[in-house]
């Protein structure tokens, strides 16, 4: 690792670490590469250095003072990140929004940081800045990036970012020494950046980070993780995202990585391949995508090419479980597997950019175990990753020998975790933040007694590895006290490609019981597979051959809940198939499909007083809307079931 | 009213400077007819250099008729028309590409099974000035040739944001694409002139507005006079400098959208509302 770094991180600040890393990966290194006009071009450390110092010293020019905030929008361009790294040259904080966000928003988040500055890409964002601009009075200065449909922008608050690095070169021929000066007033422990959260109720936060957290941060992650200083990376996640400032900046500048920015946001999957990035990262949305992708390529392709990737499939796949359940693989079996590396996964890899990446990781919500062993078995080393922008992203990973789909790993080293009592998480590290910026209120219910609380409920399984299982506020207890998170065990039966949507309630009563919804296209295909015709979803999803395939998935989730000490106690114990689908248009879940918990607690009542009760059957009537806003009443007979639960007597 | 993304640009409209005042192209008097059918009747009008100029009227009113004339498809029976201050009675498609006049069409004429990067390659042919044999052999002084088209062709794909289908054959692409990739190959022959035939047709409102952007932007970045053809009002009366308005192939109205707009026997023609 970098010489000058103290091994715990302290003492240094981003723009002493950049300097260390010009100077170890000589003036020749590549540090950036945009693909721009088709060729990717590319700056060396060296050069980033002048466009970063020409920059700073416009900004100078331009009057920025330390502690000053600096707003960045746009695609990941590299410019954008220089401009980071010069605002944090003079003490300034740079604060990333959303490039897809609306006036309305980047109007509360400008106003809210009392930025002086912004820099943004191009035309897009200017204007949205010109429209917010008067109602934030202490915005000054406006620096765009691409100058295309500017050229007659007649105001005096805008400035090209050329510009800028022009006056940048002015003011340091009549200041010589003035950037060096500022970069030695920096300390550790000034802010490195506010990210503003998203939040899913309320204002969005300034998370406030410093230099500390993130340096610290990425020294263990690099040492938990091996990385060195010939990892190649793609910036292709929302700038303001906290993943993307800790691997695309941080992660970059202090490991000294060779950092990508796509051509544009519709080229990512095609840069992708061509980059052939080592350290990855991907949301689960971007990993199902891409095996969607797959898929549809495949059924398109011929035949032949179809009958051999799904016998390879099938070959990684058994390997793979062997692997998982601790059987050593028998050498036919890895025979099977070279050669289907041979003839598809390696071919398959390179096509989706995959082939060289060492460590990719998902994060953000559950992955879909099948997405998961899908790449595992690939080769494609794929982990989660469990961390919050308040810890500087990282507190728990998995150890390559310990890779599960179901677990967030253990603590990256330095972060304590702790489980509250009601089942929150809370960690302590020192990656943790200083609060949120210009919020006292929030900062205090968030931080009590050093330890953070993530607003996440989990625990520590046999194994030591961390598991969430629900936001904190959904978790609840059953009537005897055992936890209860509805969210964990509606996502293990929606991992069955059989079961579209699950309601799971408990909360103050004896057991737990579960409203299901079949899928229809699998279920249907299934049942057509079988020749068992039926007229509906209501008449399919009575069925009583449909009864017994949920019942096996019940069965199945059952089995994992009860290898968990402390969910064992909320394993499912009577479950019914509703006769008509969870429909955004019967309001009963929300057109981003959430279920709307408590408004389908009440609509199917009836329902719910049956399951429990101890009958097997229950009449019942539900008015449904169609797409063309007609309604009708559906009548049916519904089956109750009942689970046996492992253990239980 | 509402602000509408991408095609209002606050702050730009007052700084729209630009000369307009010198004639690039005149058209006097130009009748054309197919055996009885009078397409064109001593229809006049002038563009000025720089300016966005749209042709509006009803089916059949001698729109597509008129630019077919002016990048000489159609030979006209009577009337001049003044190109840079050369006048021709008639002009060859060849001659008129020659002379910097560049047009899309109606219904895409683009080479479905070739990839968006070779279609727009195709627009740099008559700018390639070395030896079919060198360029076949793709060897030396062809070769650096190609490089150079290639880079400014690279430009012009960044410019309309089209190089998520560098790569894709153009048939494979949406309509409202393909429409952008045939400007694209239009600018690659550096036109003077630019004629649009109903750049938007058949598009979405979306796509509409994207591509308003990309016209007022290459007037904007390069200067190019257009004349195009719409039929979407909205459309003409936020991205035209002048309109002129045919009817039964006689021109009928011209000036400003405001000014058009309000003409009676326009109202009369073309928007079918009556006035009393």
């Amino acid at each position: 690792m970098v010489s000058a770094i103290r091994s715990d991180g302290s003492g240094e600040t981003f723009p002493a670490v950049f300097l260390e890393s010009v100077k170890r990966m000589g003036e020749q290194g590549v540090a950036i590469r945009e693909k721009d006009y088709g060729i990717w071009q590319s700056y060396t450390w060296g050069q980033v250095q002048e466009q970063v110092r020409d920059f700073a010293l416009g900004l100078a020019a331009l009057g920025f003072q330390r502690g000053d905030r600096i707003c960045i929008v746009g695609d990941n361009r590299p410019q954008l990140y220089w401009g980071m790294l010069a605002a944090q040259c003079l003490g300034g904080v740079p604060v990333p929004l959303y490039q897809d966000s609306i006036e309305r928003e980047m109007e509360f988040i400008v106003g809210h940081a009392e930025a002086r500055f912004a820099l943004v890409e191009d035309q897009e964002q200017v204007d949205k800045f010109l429209g917010i601009k008067p109602n934030c009075p202490k915005l000054e200065h406006v620096i765009y990036k691409d100058p295309r449909g500017l050229r007659n922008y007649q105001t005096d608050y805008l400035v090209s970012f050329a510009t800028v690095q022009e006056r940048g070169r002015a003011f340091g021929r009549e200041n010589p020494g003035y950037l060096e000066q500022e970069i030695a007033k920096n300390r550790p422990d000034d802010l490195a950046v506010i990210c503003y959260t998203s939040g899913t109720t309320g204002r969005p936060k300034g998370v406030m980070l410093t230099h500390h957290n993130f340096i610290s941060t990425s020294l263990s992650v690099s040492e938990f993780e091996h990385l060195g200083p010939d990892e190649t990376i793609l910036a292709y996640l929302p700038m303001a995202w906290i993943g993307d400032f800790f691997l695309s900046f941080g992660m970059a500048l202090v490991g000294g990585y060779t950092v990508h920015c796509p051509e544009s946001s519709a080229t990512v999957m095609q840069d992708l391949r061509e980059v052939g990035p080592t350290y990855f990262f991907a949301p689960p949305r971007i990993w199902e995508n891409l095996l969607t992708t797959v898929m549809i390529r495949m059924d398109d392709a011929s035949w032949i090419k179809r009958k051999l990737f799904h016998w390879a499939i099938g070959v990684a796949t058994a390997l793979h479980k062997k692997r998982a359940a601790g059987q050593k693989p028998s050498p036919l079996d890895r025979l099977k597997y070279r050669l289907g590396d041979l003839f598809v996964f390696g071919p398959l890899k390179d096509n989706l950019g995959l082939s060289k990446v060492r460590i990719a990781y998902t994060a953000g919500e559950a992955i879909g175990p099948e997405i998961f062993d899908f790449f595992r078995s690939l080769g494609v080393n794929l982990k989660q990753l469990y961390g919050m922008t308040e810890a500087s992203v990282f507190l728990a990973m998995q150890r390559n020998d310990e890779v599960r789909s179901d677990t967030c790993g253990v603590p990256v080293p330095g972060v304590e975790i702790r489980i509250a009592a009601d089942g929150e998480v809370l960690f302590r590290s020192p990656g943790a933040f200083k609060g949120y910026f210009r919020n006292e209120e929030a900062t205090r219910e968030s931080i009590v007694d050093g330890w953070v609380k993530t607003g996440d409920a989990g625990f520590i399984d046999h194994d030591g590895h961390l598991r969430i299982i629900d936001r904190a506020k959904d978790v609840s207890k059953l009537h005897d006290g055992t936890l209860f998170a509805p969210k964990y065990i509606e996502n293990k039966l929606k991992f069955s490609p059989y079961i579209k949507e699950a309601v799971a309630f408990g909360q103050d009563r004896e057991f737990v019981a579960c409203l299901i919804n079949i899928d229809p296209n699998s279920v249907g295909n299934w049942a057509e597979r079988r020749h068992l015709a039926y007229s509906s979803y209501t008449d399919l999803s009575q069925k009583p051959e449909v009864l017994e395939l949920i019942d096996a998935e019940v069965r199945r989730v059952n089995a994992s809940l009860a290898e968990e000490e402390r969910l064992k106690g909320t394993q499912i114990h009577r479950w019914l198939i509703l006769h008509k689908e969870l429909d955004p248009d019967d309001e009963e879940i929300t057109r981003t499909r959430k279920v709307r918990r408590r408004f389908v607690a009440e609509k199917y009542k009836a329902l719910i007083d049956a399951l429990y009760s101890d009958t097997q059957h229950v009449q019942t009537e539900a008015k449904v809307t169609f797409e063309d806003g007609r309604q009708a009443i559906v009548r049916a007979d519904i089956a109750i079931r009942t689970a046996p639960r492992n253990g239980h007597a | 009213m509402q602000r509408n993304e991408g095609v209002a640009r606050p702050a730009a409209e007052p700084g729209r400077r630009r000369d307009l005042s010198e004639t690039l192209l005149r058209i006097e008097g130009v009748s054309l007819s197919f055996g009885g059918l009078n397409a064109l009747s001593d229809v006049s009008f002038s563009v000025r250099k720089g300016e966005i100029l749209a042709i509006i009227g009803p089916n059949g009113a001698g729109k597509s008729s008129m630019l077919n004339v002016i990048n000489g498809f159609y030979w006209p029976q009577k009337g001049r028309i003044t190109y840079r201050g050369v006048t021709h009675s008639r002009m060859r498609p060849h001659e008129a590409a020659a002379a910097g006049i560049a047009r899309t069409f109606q219904n895409i004429a683009l080479f479905r099974g070739m990839t968006t990067l070779d279609n727009i390659m195709t627009g740099r042919n008559l700018k390639m000035h070395k030896n079919l044999l060198l360029q076949a052999l793709h060897w030396g002084p062809a070769r650096r040739e190609e490089i150079e088209h290639r880079q400014f062709v690279e430009q012009l794909i960044d410019f309309l944001e089209i190089q998520a289908i560098r790569k894709i054959p153009v048939g494979r692409l949406p309509y409202g694409l393909q429409k952008r990739v045939e400007l694209c190959r239009a600018l690659a022959t550096e036109p003077e002139l630019l004629l649009l035939d109903e750049p938007m047709a058949g598009m979405n409102v979306e796509e509409k507005e994207d591509m308003c952007r990309f016209i007022l932007d290459v007037n904007d970045e390069f200067g190019t006079t257009m004349v195009l053809i719409e039929h979407d009002m909205g459309v003409v009366m936020d991205i035209s400098d002048r309109v002129v308005v045919l009817d039964y192939g006689r021109k009928i109205a011209e000036g400003t959208p405001d000014e058009v707009r309000s003409n009676p026997d326009v109202i009369d023609a073309y928007l079918g509302i009556s006035h009393g």
